[in-house]
Protein backbone atom coordinates (compact mmCIF):
# COMPACT_ATOMS: atom_id res chain seq x y z
CA UNK A 1 0.00 0.00 0.00
CA UNK A 2 1.00 3.28 -0.80
CA UNK A 3 0.69 6.36 1.42
CA UNK A 4 -2.82 8.10 1.49
CA UNK A 5 -2.74 11.19 2.58
CA UNK A 6 -5.32 13.87 3.46
CA UNK A 7 -5.09 17.43 5.02
CA UNK A 8 -6.97 19.28 7.37
CA UNK A 9 -6.86 22.81 9.10
CA UNK A 10 -6.55 23.24 12.69
CA UNK A 11 -6.50 27.54 12.72
CA UNK A 12 -3.86 28.56 10.47
CA UNK A 13 -1.78 25.34 11.13
CA UNK A 14 -2.91 22.61 8.22
CA UNK A 15 -2.10 19.07 9.72
CA UNK A 16 -1.49 16.44 6.89
CA UNK A 17 -2.48 12.99 7.68
CA UNK A 18 -0.59 10.05 6.31
CA UNK A 19 -1.66 6.47 6.05
CA UNK A 20 0.82 4.05 4.48
CA UNK A 21 4.10 4.02 3.55
CA UNK A 22 6.74 6.54 2.41
CA UNK A 23 9.15 4.88 0.16
CA UNK A 24 10.67 5.27 -3.02
CA UNK A 25 7.85 5.37 -5.76
CA UNK A 26 4.45 6.23 -5.52
CA UNK A 27 4.65 7.21 -1.55
CA UNK A 28 7.66 9.44 -2.23
CA UNK A 29 6.42 10.99 -4.85
CA UNK A 30 3.12 11.48 -3.65
CA UNK A 31 4.05 12.87 -0.73
CA UNK A 32 6.36 15.22 -2.15
CA UNK A 33 3.78 16.71 -4.90
CA UNK A 34 1.51 17.19 -1.58
CA UNK A 35 3.95 19.99 0.50
CA UNK A 36 4.87 21.45 -2.65
CA UNK A 37 1.27 22.06 -3.27
CA UNK A 38 0.55 23.00 -0.48
CA UNK A 39 3.34 25.20 -0.22
CA UNK A 40 2.82 27.00 -3.37
CA UNK A 41 -1.02 27.38 -1.88
CA UNK A 42 0.57 29.77 0.70
CA UNK A 43 0.25 26.79 3.54
CA UNK A 44 3.72 27.62 5.50
CA UNK A 45 2.81 25.89 8.69
CA UNK A 46 2.88 22.04 8.08
CA UNK A 47 2.03 19.43 10.42
CA UNK A 48 2.48 15.69 9.50
CA UNK A 49 0.73 13.40 11.12
CA UNK A 50 2.50 10.57 10.58
CA UNK A 51 0.97 8.08 12.87
CA UNK A 52 -0.58 5.96 10.85
CA UNK A 53 2.94 5.66 8.37
CA UNK A 54 3.78 2.13 8.98
CA UNK A 55 7.13 2.37 6.77
CA UNK A 56 9.68 4.86 5.60
CA UNK A 57 12.64 4.21 3.68
CA UNK A 58 15.77 6.28 3.01
CA UNK A 59 13.65 7.80 -0.07
CA UNK A 60 10.87 8.84 2.18
CA UNK A 61 13.43 10.49 4.50
CA UNK A 62 15.17 12.12 2.09
CA UNK A 63 11.59 13.56 0.59
CA UNK A 64 10.71 14.69 4.39
CA UNK A 65 13.69 16.90 4.37
CA UNK A 66 13.57 18.10 1.01
CA UNK A 67 9.80 19.39 1.80
CA UNK A 68 11.18 21.09 4.96
CA UNK A 69 13.89 22.74 3.09
CA UNK A 70 11.23 23.79 0.43
CA UNK A 71 8.67 25.30 3.15
CA UNK A 72 11.51 26.83 5.28
CA UNK A 73 13.09 28.52 2.37
CA UNK A 74 9.89 30.36 1.48
CA UNK A 75 9.21 30.98 5.53
CA UNK A 76 7.58 28.68 6.96
CA UNK A 77 7.97 25.22 8.94
CA UNK A 78 7.39 21.74 9.22
CA UNK A 79 6.72 19.94 12.20
CA UNK A 80 6.21 15.87 13.16
CA UNK A 81 3.46 14.69 14.65
CA UNK A 82 2.81 10.88 16.48
CA UNK A 83 5.75 8.78 15.06
CA UNK A 84 5.76 5.40 15.56
CA UNK A 85 8.77 3.68 17.29
CA UNK A 86 10.24 2.55 14.30
CA UNK A 87 9.96 6.51 12.38
CA UNK A 88 11.67 7.34 15.42
CA UNK A 89 14.25 5.48 15.61
CA UNK A 90 14.88 6.20 11.91
CA UNK A 91 15.68 9.80 12.63
CA UNK A 92 17.43 8.83 15.77
CA UNK A 93 19.89 7.09 12.97
CA UNK A 94 20.33 10.05 10.70
CA UNK A 95 20.48 12.86 13.20
CA UNK A 96 17.03 14.48 11.85
CA UNK A 97 16.07 14.80 15.20
CA UNK A 98 18.32 17.92 15.50
CA UNK A 99 16.03 19.33 12.22
CA UNK A 100 12.77 18.49 12.82
CA UNK A 101 10.42 19.18 16.15
CA UNK A 102 8.62 16.36 17.02
CA UNK A 103 5.33 16.54 19.21
CA UNK A 104 3.22 13.52 20.53
CA UNK A 105 0.09 15.80 21.14
CA UNK A 106 -1.35 17.64 18.20
CA UNK A 107 -2.69 20.92 20.67
CA UNK A 108 0.53 20.86 21.95
CA UNK A 109 2.20 21.08 18.22
CA UNK A 110 -0.19 23.22 16.83
CA UNK A 111 0.14 25.95 19.42
CA UNK A 112 4.18 25.27 18.65
CA UNK A 113 3.94 27.49 15.59
CA UNK A 114 5.06 30.69 15.43
CA UNK B 1 20.73 -29.39 4.10
CA UNK B 2 22.43 -29.03 7.67
CA UNK B 3 24.87 -27.63 9.21
CA UNK B 4 28.09 -28.77 11.53
CA UNK B 5 25.52 -27.96 14.25
CA UNK B 6 22.71 -30.76 12.84
CA UNK B 7 20.87 -27.01 12.45
CA UNK B 8 19.01 -26.70 8.61
CA UNK B 9 21.05 -24.44 6.61
CA UNK B 10 20.28 -23.09 3.20
CA UNK B 11 21.25 -21.31 0.40
CA UNK B 12 19.05 -19.27 -2.07
CA UNK B 13 20.35 -17.33 -4.81
CA UNK B 14 18.47 -15.36 -7.57
CA UNK B 15 19.50 -13.44 -10.48
CA UNK B 16 16.90 -10.45 -10.87
CA UNK B 17 16.20 -7.88 -13.08
CA UNK B 18 17.23 -4.06 -12.73
CA UNK B 19 13.29 -3.24 -12.12
CA UNK B 20 11.68 -2.09 -8.22
CA UNK B 21 9.52 -5.25 -9.02
CA UNK B 22 12.99 -6.82 -7.72
CA UNK B 23 13.21 -4.88 -4.95
CA UNK B 24 9.48 -6.52 -3.41
CA UNK B 25 11.09 -10.07 -4.59
CA UNK B 26 14.42 -9.84 -2.46
CA UNK B 27 12.20 -8.82 0.11
CA UNK B 28 10.17 -10.97 0.06
CA UNK B 29 12.75 -13.94 -0.20
CA UNK B 30 14.89 -12.89 2.38
CA UNK B 31 12.23 -12.16 5.20
CA UNK B 32 10.86 -15.77 4.27
CA UNK B 33 13.73 -17.08 5.94
CA UNK B 34 14.30 -14.70 8.67
CA UNK B 35 10.79 -15.73 9.58
CA UNK B 36 11.61 -19.30 9.33
CA UNK B 37 14.69 -18.51 11.66
CA UNK B 38 12.65 -16.78 14.41
CA UNK B 39 13.41 -13.30 14.27
CA UNK B 40 10.92 -11.32 15.60
CA UNK B 41 8.78 -8.77 14.09
CA UNK B 42 11.11 -6.03 14.67
CA UNK B 43 14.07 -7.85 13.79
CA UNK B 44 12.32 -8.57 10.16
CA UNK B 45 11.60 -4.81 9.57
CA UNK B 46 14.79 -4.12 10.26
CA UNK B 47 16.46 -6.83 7.99
CA UNK B 48 13.52 -6.12 5.31
CA UNK B 49 14.75 -2.20 5.02
CA UNK B 50 18.44 -3.19 4.83
CA UNK B 51 17.34 -5.12 1.60
CA UNK B 52 15.20 -2.85 0.39
CA UNK B 53 17.51 -0.09 0.54
CA UNK B 54 20.55 -2.45 -0.74
CA UNK B 55 18.69 -4.03 -3.73
CA UNK B 56 17.38 0.33 -4.86
CA UNK B 57 21.40 1.00 -4.71
CA UNK B 58 22.29 -1.62 -6.92
CA UNK B 59 18.61 -1.17 -9.27
CA UNK B 60 18.90 2.46 -9.19
CA UNK B 61 22.71 3.16 -8.83
CA UNK B 62 24.17 0.44 -9.72
CA UNK B 63 22.47 -0.76 -12.72
CA UNK B 64 21.05 2.40 -13.43
CA UNK B 65 17.40 0.34 -14.49
CA UNK B 66 19.75 -1.00 -17.14
CA UNK B 67 17.76 -4.43 -18.69
CA UNK B 68 21.07 -5.94 -19.49
CA UNK B 69 22.48 -5.70 -16.12
CA UNK B 70 21.19 -8.26 -13.44
CA UNK B 71 21.01 -7.57 -10.00
CA UNK B 72 23.17 -11.02 -7.58
CA UNK B 73 21.04 -11.91 -4.78
CA UNK B 74 22.26 -14.66 -2.56
CA UNK B 75 20.77 -15.67 1.25
CA UNK B 76 22.57 -18.12 3.64
CA UNK B 77 21.22 -19.00 6.92
CA UNK B 78 23.29 -21.20 8.90
CA UNK B 79 22.01 -21.76 12.85
CA UNK B 80 21.23 -18.25 14.19
CA UNK B 81 23.11 -16.36 11.17
CA UNK B 82 21.14 -14.60 8.54
CA UNK B 83 24.13 -13.52 5.78
CA UNK B 84 22.60 -11.54 2.89
CA UNK B 85 24.90 -10.76 -0.55
CA UNK B 86 23.38 -8.32 -3.57
CA UNK B 87 25.80 -7.61 -6.20
CA UNK B 88 25.36 -5.32 -9.33
CA UNK B 89 26.81 -5.03 -12.53
CA UNK B 90 27.54 -1.10 -12.37
CA UNK B 91 30.17 0.63 -11.55
CA UNK B 92 32.18 0.06 -8.52
CA UNK B 93 32.36 3.33 -6.12
CA UNK B 94 34.62 3.71 -2.89
CA UNK B 95 32.56 3.86 0.23
CA UNK B 96 34.63 6.10 2.39
CA UNK B 97 34.71 8.88 -0.58
CA UNK B 98 30.96 9.11 0.03
CA UNK B 99 29.56 12.26 2.16
CA UNK B 100 28.92 11.88 5.97
CA UNK B 101 25.01 11.72 6.26
CA UNK B 102 25.48 12.74 9.40
CA UNK B 103 27.89 16.09 8.98
CA UNK B 104 25.72 19.05 10.19
CA UNK B 105 26.78 20.47 6.24
CA UNK B 106 25.06 17.14 4.59
CA UNK B 107 22.00 16.28 7.06
CA UNK B 108 19.44 18.57 4.97
CA UNK B 109 21.06 16.56 1.76
CA UNK B 110 18.11 14.74 0.13
CA UNK B 111 19.61 11.63 -0.91
CA UNK B 112 22.99 9.31 1.11
CA UNK B 113 21.11 7.83 3.90
CA UNK B 114 21.03 4.23 2.98
CA UNK B 115 24.36 3.16 3.98
CA UNK B 116 23.98 4.23 6.81
CA UNK B 117 20.64 2.15 7.37
CA UNK B 118 21.94 -0.45 6.75
CA UNK B 119 25.13 -0.03 8.70
CA UNK B 120 22.92 0.68 11.47
CA UNK B 121 20.50 -1.98 11.39
CA UNK B 122 22.27 -4.88 10.35
CA UNK B 123 25.29 -6.62 12.55
CA UNK B 124 27.56 -6.79 9.98
CA UNK B 125 28.08 -4.50 6.97
CA UNK B 126 30.83 -4.78 4.20
CA UNK B 127 30.75 -2.90 0.60
CA UNK B 128 33.24 -4.37 -1.72
CA UNK B 129 34.17 -4.52 -5.40
CA UNK B 130 32.29 -7.43 -7.31
CA UNK B 131 34.51 -9.62 -9.72
CA UNK B 132 34.57 -9.02 -12.82
CA UNK B 133 32.17 -5.93 -12.34
CA UNK B 134 30.08 -4.38 -10.33
CA UNK B 135 29.80 -3.63 -6.71
CA UNK B 136 28.73 -6.22 -4.06
CA UNK B 137 27.33 -5.85 -0.27
CA UNK B 138 27.52 -8.31 2.14
CA UNK B 139 25.40 -8.00 5.31
CA UNK B 140 24.60 -10.33 8.24
CA UNK B 141 22.12 -10.07 11.40
CA UNK B 142 22.38 -12.74 14.09
CA UNK B 143 19.28 -14.00 15.78
CA UNK B 144 19.04 -12.87 19.63
CA UNK B 145 21.20 -9.18 18.62
CA UNK B 146 19.76 -6.43 19.25
CA UNK B 147 20.03 -3.36 17.37
CA UNK B 148 22.96 -1.13 17.75
CA UNK B 149 22.89 2.34 19.26
CA UNK B 150 22.51 4.98 16.64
Amino acid sequence: MSVKLTTRQVGDVTVVDAVGRITLGDGASTFRDTVRDLAAGGKKKLLLNLAEVSYIDSSGIGEMVSGFTTVSNQGGQVKLLNLTKRVKDLLQITKLYTVFEVFDDEASAVRSFT
Amino acid sequence: MADHDGVASQTVEELLESTLESVDQAEETVLRLATEMGFDEDEQHRIGMSVRECMVNAVVHGNRYNTRKKVHLTVSRTAGRLEIVVGDEGSSFDVSKLPDPLAEENLLRQSGRGLLMMQAFMDEFQVRPRQPLGTEVRMVKYLGESIKEA
